[in-house]
């Protein structure tokens, strides 16, 4: 759809000034995978109450909205081999990196951060060379 | 409680602005990510429009010692470009080519993202939880070659 780049802005904005709100309030970079990471093998359970509030507001307010809008679909692929590999590969990734597209992508990079700048570099050739691999190639996803 | 509050609050609107943005949307992820098909550009107006208010808030932050709560403003990282860097970030877009889905939008598209979405979290925090041992391993390999 031709304004798709317009919600894709506003959207980007707000993402952005969420980021703005977690730096200048609580003093910390939102970093999705780091959030949840730091929960999950505990070496952020010193911080857990500040986690838990940012998922839990990230998990229940976005379905708050979804019925403005006629249909929402991630349209997600229905093979569970493709999104259980794929998962896997998401966790132990930015795990290993210390970070995903918020984190390296949008906190690194608006900082001027060399290693959030190689990151994306790196996450996006990853992600180009999967899709030609796996969909072009072997035609799995 | 201040800190929950403001915490919540972040992550409701970066929620939203990832419904909004449409990056809750699988095939919008691939289809940036996959220059040889039907090449989709709204990844990068989401990615720059996220960047304006980032970049003007490191502005404000670098002229204050603390945040508002008082937590010292967070350093830039001292670690270097490094191995796990490299091949954490290379296999972490794989995953995210192979299901066009983030950490973020993994979480934020859990209420209406059907069994797919609810797997593909678990698979991913699985694998979080296995990484401490995945790295020492990394680190022992890379010892004896």
């Amino acid at each position: 759809m031709e304004q798709d780049w317009i919600w894709g802005l506003v959207g980007g904005l707000m993402i952005g000034s969420a980021g703005a709100l977690y730096l200048l309030v609580n003093g910390r970079v939102m970093g999705a995978s780091g959030i949840l990471g730091g929960l999950v093998d505990r070496t952020g359970w010193s911080t857990a109450a500040e986690r838990l509030a940012f998922i839990l507001g990230l998990i229940a307010i976005p379905p708050l909205i979804v019925p403005l809008y006629e249909v929402v679909d991630t349209h997600i692929t229905g093979n569970m081999a493709v999104i259980v590999a794929a998962g896997l590969l998401v966790g132990i990734g930015t795990r290993l990196a210390n970070g995903c597209t918020s984190g390296h992508g949008v906190c690194g990079i608006s900082r001027l951060s060399l290693r959030g700048l190689v990151a994306t570099v790196f996450y996006l050739l990853g992600g180009g060379l999967a899709l030609v691999l796996f969909r072009h190639v072997l035609g799995v996803v | 409680m201040q800190r929950a509050i403001f915490s919540f609050l972040s992550g409701a609107l970066f929620g939203v602005g990832l419904l909004v943005s449409g990056m809750v949307d699988t095939t919008k992820v691939q289809g940036w990510l996959d220059v040889f098909g039907d090449w989709d550009p709204t990844l990068a107006f989401v990615m720059g429009g996220a960047i304006i208010p980032m970049a003007v808030a490191w502005r404000i932050a670098k002229r204050r010692e603390t945040a508002i709560l008082g937590t010292p403003i967070p350093f830039k990282s001292e670690l270097r470009v490094d191995r796990d860097l490299v091949l954490g970030s290379l296999l972490f877009g794989a995953g995210w080519g192979l299901a066009g889905l983030c950490p973020g939008p993994a979480l934020a598209s859990l209420g209406f993202g059907g069994a797919g979405g609810l797997v593909f979290l678990l698979a991913m925090m699985a694998g979080m939880f296995a990484t401490p041992a995945i790295r020492t391993r990394i680190e022992r390999l890379a010892e004896t070659t």
